[in-house]
């Protein structure tokens, strides 16, 4: 009759035991916190005695894993950013000029001579001036068409090229494109992740949503522009031959040229060429230091290829100035004084020292591929947080006192029973929250204390069951076996359904209401545990203890 | 002595009036939708962009000083309240500041944020900002299109489920009430004016995993009287069903609502209309699983012709064993 194998027994007292033993460290938080974070600084920077004394806090062999806490429970900030991809396609093109130029010079008998157009920025247009060679300039331009490996776009190339009267379009394939934005999103999420991770703050989480969004949170951050400013600045780090010095900021810079404006100096334009001898992206290295007057500077150098290129431009322009530009503001342009063979030169400027430092930051972490434009932000301050979860842990410590006390009124000893499960399933629910390292939010507080609410449903539905086959069954072991077995059906099938929608609204949702979800979920599939086990474990060791002759439920 | 909510053996008749009841249920959704169609719902930031300040200082506050060192800014629509909770000591004045999605800004601006701080220190200057949120348009949108697919994905999902487990009167019974009780919870938050955001969403199909939890409980006894009592009529099979989990309804609805209510008089003020919506929830979702979700049972009618053989187990999951 009422019998579970010993077996069993063992496993459900183990899955009990070690849910709670990994739920512990959760009771002392700060503690626990402070040891882990101490042992990261001993492995990261070496040993000290206060660390050591910090890291003593929480002996080793215990589970050291504690709930995340959302941002708003311990304050940071939040930022959705959306990477504008299509920024890239325009450098691409710009850096396509030179090869296509290079290609068709050698063709100028077929050709004619060739001219670059005004066009839109994702595409290049080209004059010839024999159009009768069209087709051999198209042959041409094709040949430096790369393929590229897609899912959809097997045997494509990254270009499309066209000739229509005595103009040739360059544009980027569709697949291209595809690919293109695929990598600058990612090229992004890795440049913010390195900078973010320079600034050395903890668990930052920083995501990938949508085809082209980026997702980052930062804890025990003051304030969301505080995060952009560390991220947001674009750090694209050009050296761009000058063509001609001006104060008008209208000045026509001629096609394949750009006005741009200098940092420091107001009122002065440079025009210099859009393509650049070399970028920010072959840059290995970037200090800050100090020029020759003692004024703060960026010293860098280039790899191998960077080096190569500066060598080779700087030879053949003694004494023409090239600009250093920074987002598309100059930030010097010195005179070539001679050839520049080594690949490592100094960035001067009106720095401040902070500003160098910054900056050195910055180009060391790379150049973002493209522009940010920020779609979502929040800051939350850590005192709002730590109001919620102080108001958080009142409510939940009294709805559990109501719910245990209103439980043992209602069915007495069985009542306690579903106590004991109950204790055991909040246990259950941190665990596993710390196990699988989930994020507990202010939502997902409310989420624990409707499950407290909701979970004795399952013990309930068994209790009233038994009370009922108490009234037509055969002695008080018959009447709870059947209580478990026909109230089995209704609680499987109505924690099913609430878990269908905590798993929708864990698809759905985001940050906090995912939070909720998570928790609403566990809560689910504990209860279900500690319900259909747990107490009727605990009934059946009474029962064999006690042999009672009659029940009351 | 026990607590006992419900008398042992209860036989109210649940569908004396039951034409009535279905007909209230149908007069509180079209006041509560014509509430929505009038003054439709009070949305925070995340389904119609904009930025929300949350202010606290030791001095008291005065929306009108507020509201007149803002002015200047220009910022449209801007709306001041100041927010009261028992969990704030005497130096913590807390107000909200909301204002609208700036013009033909797609993403967020920190200038419009650097302004009111700015402005509003200019007024008191031992003021603090504890959160600022900015929610751009873009994402708005998104959020409100995904927030009515989830309650609808949710709505379908379980219509399926309950339409596998049982027949397809009792699918069309639960989503009925359902619907019902999203519908209501719309009503009252229109009505009422609540702060409409994300986590009423998340409420949203909380009450719907509940409602449906009710509901489940009910049909699964039905489900099993059907099989016991062949000759009975079903409104009287719906009654006994509806007696015998009385019980269990009324002390799961309380536990629950135990530990809601403590939660919305000490939760604090962020998550109170949260808990406001799962509170109403809980309650309609109680009243319809009976009077919506069994009526609409009632009014279909069901196959009384079980191909499954009844046992005394009564259901496929009774095999399973601790």
């Amino acid at each position: 009759m009422l019998q579970i194998d010993t077996w069993k027994r063992v496993l459900i007292w183990l899955v009990c035991v070690t849910g709670l033993l990994m739920a512990l460290p959760n009771a002392f938080y700060t503690r626990v916190e402070q040891s882990n974070d101490a042992i990261a600084e001993i492995e990261l920077k070496g040993e000290t005695p206060e660390r050591l004394i910090l890291a003593e806090q929480w002996p080793a062999w215990m589970p050291s894993s504690l709930v995340n806490l959302g941002l708003d429970l311990r304050g940071g900030a939040h930022l959705l950013a959306e990477v504008k991809v299509e920024d890239v396609y325009a450098s691409r093109m710009e850096a396509m000029w030179p090869e296509i130029r290079d290609a068709l010079r050698p063709e100028r008998a077929t050709v004619g001579t060739i001219r670059l157009q005004q066009s839109p920025a994702d595409e290049i247009r080209v004059r010839i001036s024999q159009p009768e060679g069209m087709s051999r300039a198209v042959e041409v331009v094709r040949g430096l068409a790369r393929p590229i490996q897609t899912l959809t776009g097997a045997g494509s190339t990254d270009i499309e090229v066209s000739g229509q009267g005595d103009i040739l379009t360059v544009r980027l394939s569709d697949a291209e494109k595809l690919a293109s934005d695929d990598r600058t999103v990612r090229q992004a999420l890795e440049i913010i992740r390195r900078r973010i991770d320079e600034v050395g703050t903890r668990e930052p989480t920083i995501q990938r949503q949508g085809a082209d969004r980026i997702l980052i949170q930062v804890p025990g951050i003051g304030s969301a522009s505080e995060l952009k400013a560390i991220i947001g600045t674009t750090a694209q780090l050009t050296f761009n031959p000058v063509v001609s010095r001006g104060t008008d900021a209208n000045a026509v810079a001629g096609v394949g040229n750009e006005l741009i404006p200098s940092i420091d100096e107001t009122g002065v334009f440079y025009v210099i060429e859009a393509a650049p001898v070399v970028t920010g992206e072959e840059l290995v290295d970037a200090q800050p230091s100090f020029d020759q007057n003692g004024r703060p500077a960026v010293s860098f150098r280039f790899n191998t290829s960077g080096a190569r290129k500066f060598g080779d431009y700087t030879r053949d322009n003694i004494g023409s100035p090239f600009a250093i530009v920074l987002d598309n503001e100059v930030i010097s342009a010195p005179v070539i004084q001679s050839h520049i063979p080594g690949g490592s030169g100094i960035i001067t400027g009106n720095f401040t020292v902070e500003e160098s430092t910054n900056l050195a930051v910055l180009l060391r972490a790379g150049a973002l591929p493209a522009g940010l434009e920020f779609l979502e932000e929040r800051t939350i301050g850590p005192e709002l947080g730590q109001d919620s979860i102080d108001a958080g842990k009142v409510a939940t410590i009294v709805a559990f006192v109501a719910v245990l006390v209103f439980m043992a009124l209602s069915y007495g000893l069985f009542g306690l029973f579903a106590n004991v499960a109950l204790i055991i399933n909040v246990g259950l629910i941190f665990g596993l929250l710390s196990t699988i390292g989930a994020t507990l939010t202010l939502p997902g507080i409310a989420g624990i204390v409707l499950t407290v609410g909701m979970a004795v449903d399952a013990n309930v539905l068994i209790f009233e069951r038994i009370r009922e086959e108490l009234k037509t069954a055969k002695g008080p072991a018959r009447a709870i076996e059947l209580g478990y077995e026909k109230a089995l059906s209704a609680i499987l099938d109505a924690n099913i359904t609430t878990f269908i929608t905590a798993v929708i609204l864990f698809a759905m949702g985001s940050g906090p209401v995912r939070g909720f979800a998570i928790t609403l979920g566990l809560g689910i599939l504990t209860s279900v545990f500690t319900a259909i086990f747990v107490t009727r474990l605990m009934i059946v060791i009474w029962f064999e203890r006690r042999r009672p002759k009659t029940i009351e439920v | 002595m026990r607590l006992k909510l419900v008398p042992q053996n209860t036989s109210f008749d649940f569908f004396s009036r039951w034409k009535l009841w279905l007909g209230l249920s149908a007069l509180m959704i079209i006041v509560g939708m014509a509430s929505f169609a009038y003054q439709g719902l009070n949305f925070g930031i995340d389904f119609r962009g904009g930025t929300t300040v949350r202010t606290e200082s030791p001095q008291p506050v005065d929306v009108a000083a507020y509201r007149a060192a803002m002015d200047p800014l220009g910022l449209g629509d801007v709306s001041i309240t100041e927010v009261f909770d028992p969990t704030f000591g005497d130096d913590e004045n807390v107000a909200m500041i909301r204002i609208q999605a700036q013009e033909g800004a797609e993403s967020v601006t920190a200038q419009v944020v650097n302004d009111v701080q700015a402005a509003l220190q200019g007024h008191d200057p031992e003021i603090k900002f504890i959160s600022v949120e900015s929610v751009g348009p873009k994402v708005s949108g998104e959020l409100v299109q995904t927030a009515v697919l989830a309650v609808v994905l949710a709505i379908g999902a379980v219509l399926v489920y309950i339409w596998l487990r049982f027949e397809w009167q009792f699918a069309l019974g639960a989503v009925a009430a359902l619907v019902h009780d999203v519908a209501l919870t719309i009503g009252i938050f229109s009505e009422l004016q609540i702060k409409f955001d994300l986590a009423i969403i998340a409420a949203l199909l909380t009450i719907v995993g509940y409602s449906l939890n009710d509901t489940v409980v009910v049909f699964d006894r039905v489900r099993e009287n059907l099989r016991k009592y062949k000759k009975k009529d079903l409104k009287d099979v719906l009654n006994i069903s509806i007696n015998e989990t009385l019980s269990r309804t009324v002390m799961t609805s309380v536990t629950t609502l135990l530990a809601l209510i403590s939660l919305y008089v000490l939760g604090g003020d962020v998550i109170r209309g949260f808990v406001f919506a799962m509170i109403w929830g809980v309650i309609v979702g109680t009243y319809s699983s009976v009077f919506v979700a069994s009526a609409i049972l009632l009014y279909l009618g069901v196959k009384r012709d079980w191909s499954k053989p009844s046992n005394t187990a009564g259901n496929q999951y009774a095999d399973i064993d601790a």
